[in-house]
């Protein structure tokens, strides 16, 4: 009697907790569809037909004749492939020349000790709280006078510091033990040398996190590049995108924007893919979107 | 010693370059322009000193439009979103299975170009000639009436508006908020567990004191996201955001610096410092409680 009876109670137990679960996976997987529709919606449309997708009052949730042509004309009828390049030179260059200033700031802030190292350095921390919409609008102003809009330079130069990176690195750079700096010194390694072959090989993951971030934030970048072309020639993918929205395909070629859009939301995708782990890590660091 | 000094310094001399010309010249001018009157960016002359930048960005009626609108973005999407991904994160902690699969898919908008995602959305919310477009259809299958998201009434545009934020916004927070929980000590659940006491109990005095420090970290950082908004407004409703009745304070800021109505260095740093201002005020606010709760 008494044995069947908290039988019985184990198996309510269970069985509530089954379905506690089961509710939990309907809350997550709910949340996982809001997420992944737009992705869908925007591959879905890219693959339809002109004529389909503007034929369908009610659109349909698949389509059977999936067509490449909106690729064709996303590349054709707008400069898709000038906004890429430009992108990618704008990514490159601004993650290279972010790299070289925080590495060697880095290397400064951790390794030498200097007269005005600490002084500087709270200098360097309290510019985190600098938000961009303060400084954004002198350097409009500057990149102007240096008669420097529409130009890569323009672009580039005011994109390149970031003092949270440097700040990272540096209690990174901490972390490696003194002694390997000493026998460096005693073997009469300089100190660049010593920073090249030692630190940077240790630092590596961080020095990864750093670079993704860069790039991410890179691709992204939308109002700095906004304000400082007008000249089609020098638009990223963000403006690009901007300028297909306003005046592209006539404004109703849906099916191409969206293979437009497919196109330039692609490569990070697949760089999150691949660098999953290490993005996300990253983020949960260093991220500050939202 | 005067040797290590010279090398030291060379090193951090690229930084130096960058942050000054970049970083503390912009900010100090910008306070200078913010009370210089009658600035003419052509001749470089100004008329004289003083307080009428802020007064006529203050009298403004784009400008108050912006702060209403940015103010009721912050005070929709801050909790919603800082609700849903302590919902969510707690949703994913306390499943084994697929565990990994949706955090990726959570985290994918955080990779995505906000502009180009942004016109999806505009597509599937937007009412067009052609088709009532995805939503409103989701809304006539409830027995709704379709209503035009993206250039229909107010309240329709800023819900619109919240959603997307949410979404752009979620991917961050629930990351950091699924790291906070796991790194709860286990050995307090055991006991918890030991002594009987119940889920819900559980997640209040012991989840919840664990993470808290994070989750007002989330909040703080939130209310100034959120306050900045500005891109997301920009791929739903287009470049021109006041004749959406759209914009927010950085819109302004924006616009009086560049666009249709720009060329005002003078007003979009007016508007910027203001902003500054509030944002400052709100983040202040939110340390003293945070403290406080904490004590």
């Amino acid at each position: 009697m008494d044995k069947s009876m908290s039988h019985d109670r184990i198996e309510r137990t269970l069985r509530r907790r089954r379905v506690g679960k089961a509710a939990v996976y309907v809350f997550l997987s709910l949340w996982a569809l809001i997420v992944l529709f737009p992705f869908y919606w925007m591959v879905l449309s890219s693959v339809k037909s002109y004529s389909a997708y503007n034929g369908e009052y009610i659109p349909s949730f698949f389509t059977l004749a999936p067509t490449l042509e909106n690729y064709a004309e996303a590349f054709s009828a707008v400069p898709l492939m000038r906004y890429f390049t430009n992108t990618l030179i704008f990514t490159i260059a601004t993650t290279a020349m972010m790299l070289a200033v925080t590495v060697l700031a880095a290397f400064a802030f951790s390794r030498l000790s200097f007269r005005g190292k600490n002084l500087a350095f709270t200098v360097f921390l309290s510019l985190m709280m600098i938000p961009n919409e303060l400084v954004i609008i002198t350097n409009f102003v500057t990149i102007t006078d240096w008669q420097l809009r529409n130009s890569f330079l323009g672009l580039i130069l005011p994109s390149v510091t970031s003092v949270f990176y440097i700040y990272l690195l540096k209690e990174n750079f901490e972390q490696i033990p003194d002694e390997l700096y000493k026998a460096a010194k005693v073997d009469g390694t300089s100190d660049f040398k010593y920073l090249v072959k030692v630190m940077i090989p240790i630092c590596r993951p961080t020095i990864i996190t750093i670079t993704i971030l860069k790039v991410i934030e890179c691709w992204n970048s939308y109002v700095w590049p906004r304000l400082i072309t007008d000249d089609e020639a020098y638009y990223l993918v963000s403006n690009g995108i901007q300028a297909i929205r306003e005046s592209g395909f006539g404004r109703e070629n849906i099916p191409a924007m969206m293979a437009a859009v497919v196109v330039i939301s692609v490569p990070l995708i697949v760089l999150f893919l691949i660098f999953r782990k290490k993005i996300m890590d990253g983020v949960s660091r260093g991220g500050t979107k939202g | 010693m005067k040797q290590s000094n010279f090398k030291a310094w060379l090193y951090l001399l690229p930084a130096v370059l960058f942050l000054g010309v970049f970083m503390v010249y912009p900010l100090v001018e910008v306070v200078i322009y913010s009370f210089e009157e009658g600035y003419n960016s052509a001749s470089q002359t100004v008329f004289g000193v003083g307080g009428y930048n802020y007064s006529y960005v203050l009298h403004d009626p784009y400008f108050l439009q912006a702060v209403r609108n940015t103010f009721i973005i912050v005070i929709i999407t801050v909790p919603v979103s800082t609700g849903l991904a302590l919902l969510i994160s707690v949703g994913l902690s306390s499943v084994k299975p697929l565990r990994e699969l949706y955090q990726t898919v959570y985290f994918l908008p955080y990779v995505t170009n906000t502009l180009a995602v942004g016109l999806v959305f505009m597509i599937l919310f937007k009412k067009t000639a052609y088709t009532d477009g995805m939503v409103n259809l989701l809304i006539n299958f409830f027995g709704g009436e379709s209503v035009d998201f993206i250039e229909g009434p107010y309240w329709a545009k800023m819900f619109v508006m919240c959603f997307y934020t949410v979404w752009v916004v979620l991917p961050f927070k629930i990351l950091v908020l699924t790291s906070a929980l796991a790194s709860v000590d286990r050995t307090y659940y055991n006991a918890a567990r030991v002594d009987g006491t119940s889920k819900l109990r559980i997640f209040t005095r012991i989840t919840l004191p664990m993470i808290s420090p994070m989750i007002f970290y989330l909040i703080i950082t939130g209310f100034i996201g959120a306050f900045k908004a500005y891109s997301d407004e920009v791929a739903l409703f287009g470049v021109n955001l006041n004749a959406a009745g759209m914009n927010t304070i950085v819109g302004y800021v924006y616009d009086m610096l560049y666009g249709n109505g720009g060329g005002y260095p003078s007003f979009a740093s007016a508007a910027a410092l203001i902003l500054f201002a509030i944002v400052l005020t709100i983040t202040c606010i939110n340390l003293l409680v945070s403290r406080k709760s904490a004590r």
